[in-house]
Parts: structure tokens; sequence; C-alpha cells
């Protein structure tokens, strides 16, 4: 049995000569948290319809759960999603839009109840989904996506619209989700959250793949950043001018100077501001972070 | 298949699109047969388009479903704009994307679908033909139309056989409204479509030449309905032929838009 959830090969699509994705290969493992992240038009939601078996692909090979993305019958069963978006029957309320579901999928109504509970829409599900503010839509999308009790969950933005509160409560389903063995492959602009839950990660820019792997790999291989602060603005000049002549590139920002360097260097540019007599009020070395990393690789802001 | 029907009947049962739909087959059903009988001496004709349609045809084994049969072609126009409502909606709506991830067989998806749709036509026309009879029964009296033939043997077969043509009828302008959905992918512009064509584009050809009542789709489902009683006055239509040439019309539709439906990416 593969012991991956997802694993495309060359997986592409245009739309005549527009091409929204070019030759994307990449693996998700079992039982992992994966974020699927890119710049808005790189391709997220593109992917995901491919996987799903809404669209066809114009190139490339995929497999699911073990199964080509040929025969989406095959996978469907143990998948559940969410695509751009919540999607359901305003004039029913929201337990009869998952009963509708339930039927569609043969499963058993009476885990209707249940997922309405536990996505915090028990009190709410004979309400029209008319009704529902954004964050309870996108509540009942979750819920209408765990209805197969899915081994592989995918979800494009499933905190749009959702209070911090929410936020936190999806976070932790999705981890105790995964802690029970299911798959998940998130997509969201939220970059922080994704660095916070998940383990592997998928970046695409312009409908390519430009990293695949653990999340960790990816922020370890960044290069750190030295943050540095004097007490009096001026001497910022003089810093920038102390870090590029040790080799570091260096940029002023938010008053402060940036150094790319290792983290140990930030004794010695310590000691050279002293000796050049400049007090520091700040001087921290950290990794980048998820989103600042993202910008690098995606060539955003 | 059976998971879609049934899915989609828990959407066809939801009250405001259910009493809605039923309300106006009461209705209309009611309005058709009354003014059989009510203006059974009316200059200006009692039935569709003027037509007069007196005693000695009303007192026939087939006059108790005279007012069914003229409410069938309404029932069409009914049946065209729910199976276009349902089937577009999934596309405006966006739900589509989630019956194919439950039910990733397109066409299982579409059969599903029309299955559920037959079955909601199928109690509207029940609906429609004990509400028409009744009031014809009610009303025959007060208009001197004796009734003695209406339920004898050749007046039960003249109620099954309009029944059967009605239910052709309806469910040729269901699929119709059905492909309009899968084609333009809107509620509004499927029904605005299939309702002006239906309603104004082929009564204005059909008056500048009479002959094309013969190769129209909504007068051959109109003719079956009734029996090609009324198309054959004015065109010499047969029954056979408006059920040909509507047939073929609808399986067109149909497999050109089930074509479609199963090849199409589904980008909304």
């Amino acid at each position: 049995m593969s012991n991956t959830a997802i694993s495309v090969t060359d997986l592409s699509k245009r739309y005549g000569e527009q091409v929204a994705v070019s030759h994307a290969t990449f693996e998700v493992p079992l039982g992992t948290i994966c974020g699927f992240v890119g710049p808005n038009g790189s391709g997220k939601t593109t992917t995901m319809r491919m996987l799903l078996g809404l669209i066809s692909p114009t190139g490339g090979t995929g497999e699911i759960l073990g199964e080509s993305i040929k025969h989406p019958e095959k996978y469907l069963p143990r998948v559940g999603a969410m695509i751009e978006g919540p999607a359901f029957y305003p004039a029913l309320s929201g337990k009869e839009n998952l009963n509708v579901l339930a039927t569609l999928g043969g499963f058993p109504l009476d885990r209707v109840q249940g997922l309405l509970e536990q996505v915090g829409l028990g009190d709410r599900g004979k309400s029209k989904f008319k009704t529902y503010s954004l964050g309870m839509k996108q509540r009942l999308g979750i819920a209408a996506a765990l209805l197969p009790n899915p081994k592989l969950l995918m979800l494009d933005e499933p905190t749009n619209g959702l209070d911090p509160e929410g936020i936190q409560e999806v976070r932790a389903l999705l981890r105790s989700l995964a802690n029970d063995g299911t798959s998940v492959f998130v997509s969201s602009h939220l970059l922080s959250e994704l660095e916070l839950i998940s383990d592997y990660l998928v970046m695409l820019r312009k409908g390519e793949v430009v990293f695949t792997g653990k999340m960790s790999d990816l922020m370890l291989s960044q290069q750190p950043v030295i943050i540095a602060k004097s007490i009096n603005e001026s001497d910022l000049v003089k810093l920038l001018a102390i870090a590029e002549q040790a080799g570091h590139a260096a940029t002023i920002r938010d008053g402060a100077v940036h150094v790319q360097g290792p983290a140990d260097w930030a004794q010695n540019f310590n000691r050279a501001a002293f000796d050049a007599g400049i007090t520091l009020s700040q001087l921290t070395p950290q990794l980048p972070n998820l989103e600042e990393t993202f910008f690098e690789m995606t060539g955003g802001k | 298949m059976w998971n879609v029907a049934f899915a989609e009947l828990r959407k066809l049962r939801r009250p405001s699109l259910f009493f809605g739909t039923m309300g106006a087959v009461v209705f209309f059903s009611a309005l058709f047969s009354a003014l059989l009988f009510l203006l059974i001496d009316s200059p200006q004709g009692n039935s569709d388009r003027g037509r007069m349609v007196g005693r000695p045809i009303l007192s026939l084994a087939t006059g108790g479903v005279q007012g069914f049969s003229s409410v069938g072609g309404f029932l069409g126009i009914i049946a065209l704009c729910v199976f276009a409502a349902q089937t577009a909606q999934e596309y405006t709506y966006g739900t589509l994307r989630n019956l194919l991830v439950r039910q990733p067989g397109r066409l299982r998806i579409l059969l599903g679908k029309l299955i559920a749709m037959k079955i909601f036509a199928l109690v509207m026309i029940v609906l429609s033909a004990v509400v028409s009879i009744s009031t014809s029964v009610i009303l025959a009296p007060g208009a001197k139309v004796p009734t003695d033939l209406w339920f004898n043997a050749d007046g039960r077969h003249a109620i099954f056989t309009t029944f059967i043509n009605v239910i052709i009828s309806v469910i040729g302008f269901g699929i119709i409204g059905m492909v309009l959905g899968l084609l333009l992918r809107s509620p509004i512009s499927a029904i605005s479509l299939g309702v002006l064509w239906l309603l104004i584009v082929e009564n204005l050809l059909i008056a500048v030449k009479s002959s094309l009542q013969s190769w129209l789709p909504g007068a051959q489902l109109s003719a079956i309905a009734t029996g090609a009683e009324s198309a054959r006055n004015v065109a010499g239509v047969t029954y056979t032929h408006a059920l040909v040439v509507g047939g073929i019309y609808v399986a067109i539709g149909a497999a050109v838009a089930s074509f479609l439906f199963v090849r199409r990416d589904v980008a909304n």
C-alpha cells in the first residue's frame, strides 16, 4: 500500500495559451498536515480541482490514496473536500444541506448532528443556510468535508471569515484529525496559521512548485536575520556599513538594520558596533518566518 | 444513481418549491377545466387559442379529460422551469462541485436528478388530473353536459391515455428545461429562454407560417399532451408525427447536454 496521501508527477493544466499549473510534482505523506501555499492565481485551486476530478489535467499523472486521479470514483468516497469556499443551497437549512450530501454519498444521516456540533453549529443546524454568517458557512463547509470520515481532507482556505477563536478551533480540529491518522491538505493565506500546524509544505508560484518538503527543512534552510537597533537612529547607516564591510547583505527597515548572516555573527556585530561608539538597544538573531520565506520564494513584497 | 435521486428529492420537497409549484398546478388545472364549462356558450371559445369545445364533444367518453389535456402544455412549462432551475442552480450556487466530489459519475448525477424530477413531475400530473377531472365533474351539470360516458370503459381508457400523453409531454418539456439548464448554467437564462421560445417565439412563427406547427419542438410536445387533437385541426399533425419529431428534439438535446456535462471542466 502506498504511504503517500497525494502523489503527483508533472501535473499540468493549460487553458489555451494560459498555463494554470505547470509540471507540478510533489508528494504528501499519509497522516500529515500539508500546507499548500502560493499567491493568488498561482494554481492552488486548479490543482485541488484536478485532484478531485472536477477538471481534467492536460498533462501528468497523479495518485490519491494509492489510486490514479483518472478514476476519482475509487478514492473520493474516502476524501472530504471544501474547494473555493462553502457552497450550499441557500433555501435549505444547514442540517438539510448536510443531509442532501450524506444521502448522495450514502453516509448515515445520524452523523450529521454530531458533525454540526463538532464544528460549533449544533444549535443552528435548523437555520437556513442563507441566514448564516461567513464564519458559520465556513464551519458548515468543514462539516460537509468531514461527512465521509475521510482518510484525506482537502480544504481550500478553511479559515476564511472565521474569528480568531474559530481559527484556533479549526487549527485544533485539523491537528486532532491528523493525530487520528487523517491526512490534511490545506491551502490558506494565513501563513502564520499554516506555520503552526503544517508538517509539510507545497509552495506554488505561477503554476510551478517552488518548494515541496518538510516545513522544518524549509525553515532551517533559510538564512537567519540579525536585527539590530541603536539608541540613536542616526547610527543605523553606520551599522549597515559595518555589516556590509563584513560581507553580509543588510537593509534598514522599520527603524532597524536587518542583516542576513549566521546567528553567531551577532556577537562580532555587537563588538564592532561598540568599537564604533554605537550603543545597541536591541540585537536579535532570528529565523525568518513562513510569511517572509514565502515572499522571498514567490517574489512577493 | 438512486442516492442522487433521493438527495435531489430532498431539495425538491422543500416547502416553498413544493407547495408553490403544486399550488400553481391546482390553480391552473381548476382554471382550465372550469373555463371549458363556464364559457361553453361563449362565442370567443372556451379552450386554448379560442377553440370551441361544445357539449357534443364534452359529452363523449373523452369529455372528462378535456380540461386535463388542455392544461398539459401548461404543466410542461412548469416542468421546464423546475427542471431548468434545479439543474442550473448547481452552477450558480457552486454546489455542483459538492455533488461531483460525493458522486463522481457524472451521468449518474444526471440520471439521478432526472429520476427525482420525473417523480416530482408525476406528483404534479396526478394532482392536476385529480383537480381537472373533479372540477369537470362538479361543473358539468351546471353547463348541461352529461357525464354518463366519462367513467365507463371508454372513459377510463381516455383518462389513462390522456394521463400517459401528458406524462410524455411534461417529461419532454422537463428534459428540454434540463438541457437548457446544463447548456446555459444559469436558472434565469434557462427559464427565460425556454419560456420565451415556447410561449412567444413558437406562437409567432406558427402565426406567420402555420406549417411550422408540424416541426417546432414545443408544438410537438403540446400536441402529444392533447393526443394531437388540436394540432391536427390546424396543421394535420398526427400523434405519431408529434411523438417522433418531439422525441428527436428531446433526444438530440439530451445527448448534446449530457456529452458536454460529462466532458466539461467544473471550474466554478
